[in-house]
């Protein structure tokens, strides 16, 4: 160090030089390193599919045209084999009746598989409606955020699904869904929620809930294709998100959803 | 300027590089091959949901048969219905041709899951039936063919 100095005049160029061609070089190699590294995903994940070749599904559900015949909710079970037992639904409806003293009142018996009947007189209603409810298929979801092994994951193509192999069945994911969407499968204990049909999906059919709506209450569709009739629905209607603040990214969007809905 | 390493250090690198080498040869064999294909997650858990058997089949499955009922559908108010909102899954009946094989549902109580009275509905929505009214004791489908609804049978 005392050599270099006595002498720094000279040195300072030669040092520089070596210097700079040091930090040239790491730098390229880092910057090649780490693009390799990315490309490979050995480090870096990509944090959100861009394939924009695939869809990304959304879903709309228009509140004034349900009738609540339970047809979605009693198709679901049958397509995908869930329990039939009340208590495990991909998808059900509820019946909420605003009453004029205001008070509201919500039921859903056997998720509306079996119809409902009307149970408040109708003097004493101010306003009811049906709200059929299934996974939203968060862009963000709260589920997948909090799985600790990577079971619950978002696909490319925004199907929010659970890999049943290598969920431990923690229930943590059922806590977190805002809206109640999960449930653990009895049988296989592991969660268990709506896939949007996605092995139908994948066979260009449409999902077994909207197979059956008799009255086109419920559509699913490629929110990217700005043709799609989802989308044009979601332009000529004033939809809403349930628990916009939470900022979940949902694609479910309800058409005149009531601020009671919950 | 020779450097100073202290004789612990080259001993210590060899440790971790035998560690670090046993770790990557460990993930090797726990990690799944599809881990990380277009996210932390097992792609191959796509491939199991898409592999899937179907129950419903759609109702363009039907009319490859059933031509005459597509047509009957058309002329009236059931002609958005799908034939799967009554009938039940048909894969299995599509596959073996079986009447056993789908549902005929009869009775005033499958009929009033759409067509009950109920506050909650739009006016216009759809016709509403009080059942404790109306022909009581009759089935719906003694007057009313369920694919021609208004094509009343005498």
């Amino acid at each position: 160090m005392s050599q270099s100095a006595s002498t720094m005049g000279n040195e300072k160029v030669t040092s520089s030089r070596r210097n700079f061609l040091k930090t040239a070089a790491t730098l390229t190699v880092a910057t090649v390193g780490y693009s390799w590294l990315k490309s490979s995903q050995i480090l870096v994940y990509a944090a959100e599919p861009k394939d924009v070749t695939l869809p990304w599904y959304g879903i709309a559900i228009d509140i004034k045209k349900c009738i609540a015949c339970g047809s979605c909710a009693k198709a679901c079970k049958s397509e995908n084999d869930v329990p039939k037992e009340p208590f495990f639904f991909r998808n059900w409806v509820e019946q909420y009746t605003v009453k004029n003293d205001g008070s509201v009142d919500i039921v859903s018996p056997n998720g509306g598989i079996d119809g409902f009947v009307q149970r408040v007189p109708d003097e004493e209603i101010f306003k009811s409606f049906f709200v059929p409810k299934m996974c939203n298929h968060c862009a963000k979801s709260p589920c997948e955020q909090v799985c600790p092994v990577g079971a619950t994951f978002l696909s490319p193509e925004g199907v929010v699904l659970v890999d049943e192999k290598y969920c431990i069945g923690c229930r943590y994911c059922v806590q977190a869904c805002p809206y109640g969407c999960r449930f653990i499968h009895p049988v296989k204990k592991v969660a268990n929620k709506c896939t949007l049909c996605y092995h139908r999906l994948k066979k260009n059919l449409a999902p077994a809930c909207m197979e059956v709506c008799p009255t086109g209450a419920r559509m699913y569709g490629n929110l990217r294709d700005k043709n799609s009739d989802l989308v044009k629905f979601l332009k000529e209607h004033t939809t809403q998100v349930l628990r916009a603040n939470l900022n979940t990214g949902a694609k479910l969007y309800y058409n005149e959803l009531s601020s009671e809905v919950r | 300027m020779k450097l100073y390493i202290p004789p612990q250090i080259p001993r210590l690198a060899i440790a971790f590089a035998a560690f670090i080498s046993l770790f990557l040869v460990a993930r090797h064999f726990l990690v799944p091959d599809t881990f990380g294909k277009y996210g932390p997650y097992r792609a191959a858990a796509m491939d199991d949901y898409a592999a899937l058997e179907i129950h419903y089949s759609g109702q363009e499955a039907c009319f490859e048969c059933h031509q005459n009922i597509e047509d009957l559908k058309k002329t009236d108010v059931h002609s958005e219905l799908h034939c799967e909102t009554c009938h039940g899954p048909g894969q299995k009946h599509v596959l073996s041709s079986l009447p056993a094989d789908i549902l005929k549902p009869t009775g005033r109580e499958f009929c009033g899951k759409c067509h009950i009275l109920n506050a909650a509905k739009q006016k216009d929505a759809i016709n509403q039936i009080d059942l404790t009214k109306h022909n009581i004791g009759k089935n719906c489908i003694e007057c009313h063919n369920p694919h021609q609804p208004w094509e009343m049978k005498k």
